[in-house]
């Protein structure tokens, strides 16, 4: 099989899907040529993710991923979400197939991108630096992938 | 399991594999020996290569057995490149929605100094022959044109393309993996200098197809090594194989007419069911199109998690989807029909073929229309489309 039994099973059952209409931070990443769009809705109280919910334009991993990385900040302080990475969405998936790593690595961005949209609608102060490594190709993983 | 996924590959039948058995039984002598287990096996695959020929209205010497369609592909468009660099030609002509196993090949040519046009199609997926004519110039050394596509299913004008090479003196080729045993085929009515055929595309094995090369047109070696093949193509023939493509072959071509029908028939129904999904097209010409090809983009989703989930309702099918090939991006065929990228990525082969049923189709309409409807539900291209914050691409 191309993906493990998590993947197909987040892939078949996907947790959180759907949209919060009064949501505090909203993030959207990726993009339709590519073939992956993912859209990250919060609902935060007293700095904590209490409600999350996700919306994916994609693949089987897309929708996975996105779903992964809604259980894993889900009841989470904002800023242990953000340091979710990556490589931990692809973990609690048991992997991911190589080709398919970009995937996890928009489930990354779009939960940082809704934290970051959280942050300015409040008014909360924060380090560019928090949002950007550095590494510009992390960020345009889109016009190349791997 | 409905199997609808026939362009792919097609379930090898049970004529072919009994045949295959009892070659395995009979010829498995060595066709280059003289004793008599060797000379037995020379029959049967003389008789194979007479059946083969037939069917595409041939002659028996120019066929010449091959591991499949990309090596006959391959061959035949090397060979030519060989020949026409030779007398200074370096130039070739082929289509932009050709198999790779063409596109590729004249690329790797590109490095050995050869010039490449790349014939655009029309909306519809279909070549034009005035285009073609337009881009043969003296140094061209082939034209390659296949017979139909393997995405989309769109029949091209092979006749007329081959009277044109014929009349301006450039060797024709056509890749016709999709079309043998679908599609009526006649090598001197219609003009093909060289075609290449696939055994697992008409319910013969893979692993075998054939290169007809007409008779006194050159044709170099790719594989060298023993006089197999009149000294064309190197090493031990695989006999069950090809003698089950030969009866799987001959099979076709003698069912073809009702095979078609009913193809096409489960084809017209299944077109007919899933464009009555909002923003759905069909991809190539609805009239010039392979008996059961059907070809889909629906816009706001994405093409492989409409295939598994497809495959969760039981039915196989295929996507040109760049997430289901692992490269990068949406097919090409697609894109040269002139489906944006965001559409290209959301689409849908099924491919039906003389095994299925209109209970097949009624069922693959009912689910296509609930994955596709679950899978926008939860897509934000889908909303931002209904939203009016994007504009749609297929009306």
């Amino acid at each position: 099989m191309l993906y493990s039994e998590k993947v197909m099973d987040h892939f078949r059952n996907p947790r959180n899907v759907g949209e919060i209409a009064d949501a505090d931070g909203v993030g959207e990443v990726g993009n339709a040529k590519c073939g992956d769009i993912m859209k990250m809705y919060l609902k935060i109280e007293d700095g904590v993710i209490a409600d999350v919910k996700f919306e994916t334009f994609g693949c089987g991993s897309a929708i996975a991923t996105s779903s992964m990385a809604t259980e894993l900040i889900k009841g989470k302080p904002v800023d242990e979400a953000l340091k979710l990475t990556n490589q931990a969405v692809v973990e609690a998936l048991d992997g991911l197939p190589a080709h398919k790593i970009h995937c996890s690595v928009l489930a990354e961005e779009a939960v940082r991108a809704a934290i970051k949209d959280y942050y300015d609608k409040n008014g909360i102060a924060y380090e560019p630096e928090q949002f950007c490594n550095g590494d510009c190709s992390c960020c345009h993983e889109h016009d190349h992938h791997e | 399991m409905i199997y609808a996924d026939n362009a792919a590959t097609t379930k090898t039948s049970p004529l072919a594999q009994k045949v295959m058995l009892d070659a395995m039984e009979r010829f498995w002598g060595n066709p280059s020996s003289l004793h008599t287990p060797g000379q037995q096996a020379r029959e049967a695959l003389q008789s194979a290569r007479e059946a083969v020929a037939k069917a595409i209205g041939a002659q028996p010497r120019e066929i010449y057995f091959t591991s499949g369609g990309s090596e006959a592909d391959n061959q035949a468009i090397a060979s030519a490149a060989k020949v026409g660099a030779k007398r200074g030609k370096k130039h070739l002509i082929t289509t932009a929605i050709e198999h790779h196993a063409v596109l590729h090949t004249v690329e790797e040519l590109k490095k050995d100094g050869f010039e490449v046009t790349l014939i655009p199609v029309d909306e519809s997926g279909i070549v034009k022959v005035s285009d073609v004519a337009a881009a043969i110039r003296e140094d061209t050394a082939l034209v390659s044109v296949m017979f139909a596509n393997n995405e989309i299913g769109t029949i091209q004008p092979v006749a007329e393309i081959g009277a044109l090479c014929r009349e301006k003196g450039v060797p024709f080729h056509t890749d016709a993996v999709q079309a043998a045993g679908h599609l009526p085929i006649d090598v001197n009515a219609q003009n093909i200098d060289m075609l290449s055929l696939s055994g697992h595309k008409f319910h013969g094995p893979r692993g075998v197809g054939a290169l007809y090369v007409r008779r006194g047109a050159p044709l170099l070696t790719l594989i060298h090594g023993g006089a197999q093949e009149s000294g064309r193509r190197a090493g031990t023939e695989n006999l069950p194989a090809i003698l089950g493509m030969a009866a799987a072959l001959e099979d076709a071509v003698a069912h073809m007419e009702e095979n078609g029908a009913h193809a096409a028939r489960l084809r017209d129904a299944l077109i007919d069911g899933l464009s009555r999904i909002p923003h759905a097209a069909l991809n190539g010409s609805r009239e010039h199109r392979l008996p059961g090809n059907v070809n889909f983009c629906f816009e706001g989703i994405e093409g492989e998690s409409l295939l598994l989930l497809l495959d969760d309702k039981g039915i196989a099918a295929s996507s040109g989807s760049a997430c289901t090939s692992g490269s990068l991006d949406p097919s090409h065929v697609l894109l040269a029909i002139g489906r944006p990228h965001e559409v290209a990525h959301g689409s849908l082969r099924l491919s039906l073929d003389r095994e299925n049923t209109m209970e097949d189709v009624e069922y693959i309409i009912k689910a296509a229309t609930e994955v596709v409807n679950y899978l926008r539900d939860m897509s934000p291209v889908w909303k931002a489309l209904q939203r009016g914050e994007r504009d749609y691409v297929i009306q």
